[in-house]
């Protein structure tokens, strides 16, 4: 990043740059109003209203926090949540990773192929796609009859954290890929040939170059990927069972079965601060010192 | 670094052809490089000199052929155990190390530590004029630092082979030159044997012990500068090293001499061509000399044409002339030589020794990228 700042002041002068931001405070402001309106009218005001009745109800105080912190289930189930998305992510990953490499290498026909078929699933409703799950994944299912046909002991994968990997994996793969395969296709392939005529075996080349410098797109993927899979509702709910029952339910079953919004607010919350307390330490790590190539 | 005369690997290729499909990329290419020589390898684009520079490099396989590097058949040897320095037009260095770490990776795959290898990583970088960047990213280089960094990362490890890959394609005219002299010492200090692949032929007389000259597959030529300037073997070969005038018309021989009929004037040369070949005469710019018309004198070849166009040099004038049949002749003239303007007619004067009579060739043409 340091870098970078020197680079735009290199090529940038420093009158252009003023006056950039002088036509950014004057004009540019119009431009994002609409989407900056509608952020704080179908976002901010609602997390704040949440936040302030989380606060209020029954009566101002604490006792929503200190129920919710005192109730041993609430934190397994919050704890759970955090496993059953990082489970998630580490699925997208090794599932995403291969897919998207090979979206750079292979020819622009395949590409349009490969990427339709990253993209057909969004337009599909999410509750179809886990009913079809639920199909796939029951008892008597696609996949245990396969099981059993091969002559093995089926495998319960229908209402357990399995199950709810799997779905919410298929669901989430594509905000994997993309930020991969638009790191990927900027790595100059040749820095592999290069790397092999310094010396390097495949692998090593491919840990050693390749791999660093696809990690922004890791750390983006990840970063994606694991937001979204905390406040999962869908999937879990109906491929989940008891024992795999993730936050957005519990906050769900206080907000609109027990009409609870004290306690549904502060689940909500913490899972907000969690979050962001996750994200503030990942930051580090997705800071990449250069991530300009040498490609023209 | 050990002497000169035991750095330098031998390359051998015998009959390497390579085919895609059905398009041949090389067409039995026979090729012997001497230990520590500097053999440049000349051609337009899709002649297959790149494709030669793979196959050494090990990134593409023969179809068949034998490969030997210092004496050793190296056929299906991987690219990473071939211990060749590969030097890429795009410089291909890793974004994501400094300079010295870029430097020091073929040492670390090597498994050379610490205080051994930065000193060689150093010396490297001394070598190409880098030692002071060794901090510095990549991208915070301009293109030619990044091609010197590209050079001592490519000799660092002693490879007893440099293969350079159009190294100076992206660079401007000055910058070329003057790294053209870099590479030229660098060599000399070295004693490594050095593989060029350029499209420039005049920065392949600059640097190159010999010049292999390719077209569609095939060598036409190998022989130093002068070799390939003074005594063309093909068409192909005069066309592409230097600038030539190509005289072509009805050819007749008799005895040891043949003339050839341009447009109806008849010049003619004491040499002949193996039978059933169609002569044309190929002339270098300073063999030729111009005089008003009608004062070109009778004991040698004359033929009329018109100054298209007159280009001052500095150390000279350079005429495009226009011949009776529309083709062209490009002549060089010295400072103490008469002036000529555009739309002058002159007599185009040269001597039947001067002319070398080569078989015409219609796969002579060649475009530049």
């Amino acid at each position: 990043m340091a870098t970078r700042a020197i680079d735009s002041r290199d090529t940038v002068p420093a009158v252009t740059a003023d006056g950039r931001r002088r036509w950014f405070r004057g004009q540019a402001f119009w431009l994002v109003a609409p989407a900056l309106l509608l952020l704080v009218i179908c976002l901010g005001l609602p997390l704040a209203i949440v936040t302030l009745r989380s606060f209020s109800e029954p009566q101002w105080g604490w006792q929503n926090y200190a129920w919710f912190f005192g109730t041993p289930v609430n934190l397994t189930v919050l704890q759970r949540t955090f496993a059953i998305s990082a489970w998630v992510t580490l699925v997208c990953l090794i599932a995403g990773y291969p897919y998207a490499y090979v979206m750079t290498a292979v020819g622009p026909r395949m590409r349009l192929v490969l990427i339709l078929c990253v993209l057909v699933p969004f337009w599909v409703s999410g509750v179809v796609r886990t009913l079809a799950w639920v199909i796939l994944l029951q008892d008597s299912g696609v996949i245990n009859s396969a099981i059993r046909a091969v002559g093995l002991s089926p495998v319960k994968l229908i209402r357990t954290q399995t199950g709810v990997v799997i779905g919410m994996a298929q669901v989430l793969l594509p905000f994997m890929i993309l930020p991969l395969y638009s790191v990927m296709k900027t790595i100059d392939l040749r820095l592999m040939q290069a790397a092999r005529s310094l010396g390097a075996s495949p692998a090593r080349a491919f840990a050693q170059v390749y791999l660093p410098l696809s990690l922004p797109g890791v750390y983006a993927g990840a970063i994606i990927v694991f937001i979204l899979a905390l406040g999962f509702y869908i999937t879990p709910a109906l491929l989940g069972g008891p024992r795999s029952t993730m936050l957005s339910t519990l906050i769900q079953n206080q907000v609109l079965s027990l009409l609870n919004w004290g306690r549904g607010g502060a689940m909500g919350v913490v899972l907000l601060i969690a979050t962001f307390v996750l994200l503030a330490l990942a930051a580090p790590l997705s800071r990449q010192p250069h991530k300009t190539g040498s490609r023209r | 670094m050990a002497s000169p005369s035991t750095r330098g690997a031998a390359i051998d290729l015998k009959s390497v052809s390579k085919h895609y499909g059905s398009f041949i990329a090389l067409d039995k290419v026979s090729l012997r490089i001497e230990p520590g020589e500097f053999m440049t390898l000349l051609g337009p684009s899709g002649s297959g000199k790149t494709t030669t520079l793979n196959v050494i490099a090990g990134f593409t396989e023969v179809s068949s052929g034998s490969l030997d590097v210092g004496g050793k058949s190296v056929i299906g040897v991987p690219a990473h155990k071939r211990n060749i320095g590969v030097v890429f037009q795009h410089y291909a260095l890793f974004p994501h190390m400094t300079v010295s770490r870029n430097v020091a990776y073929p040492l670390t795959l090597r498994g050379i530590a610490n205080p051994d290898r930065a000193a060689r990583v150093r010396k490297a970088l001394d070598m190409v004029r880098m030692a002071d960047f060794g901090h510095r990213f990549p991208s915070e280089l301009s293109g030619g630092q990044q091609q010197r960094v590209a050079l001592a990362r490519a000799i660092v490890f002693d490879p007893p082979l440099l293969l350079m890959d159009e190294p100076l394609g992206a660079l401007d005219k000055k910058l070329r030159e003057w790294l053209q002299l870099e590479i030229k010492r660098i060599h000399r200090e070295l004693g490594t044997t050095f593989v060029y692949v350029t499209h420039d032929q005049e920065e392949a007389l600059v640097l190159s012990d010999r010049i292999a000259v390719f077209n569609q597959g095939r060598i036409e030529q190998i022989g130093t500068g002068r070799q390939l300037y003074d005594e063309p073997e093909t068409l192909f070969v005069g066309k592409f090293v230097g600038d030539s005038t190509i005289l072509r018309g009805a050819a007749s021989t008799s005895g040891n001499e043949t003339a050839i009929d341009v447009a109806g004037w008849k010049v003619a040369a004491a040499k002949r061509l193996a039978d059933g070949a169609k002569p044309v005469m190929l002339l270098r710019p300073e063999k030729l000399s111009l005089a008003r018309r009608g004062k070109g004198g009778q004991d040698r070849n004359t033929l009329p044409g018109r100054i298209g166009e007159a280009i001052y040099l500095g150390s000279g004038s350079k005429y495009e002339v226009v011949l009776a049949d529309t083709s062209k002749a490009i002549v060089r003239s010295t400072l103490e030589a008469e002036t000529f303007a555009i739309g002058d007619e002159v007599d185009l004067v040269f001597a039947g020794s001067d002319v070398k009579l080569l078989a015409d060739d219609e796969n002579a043409d060649f475009t530049l990228t």
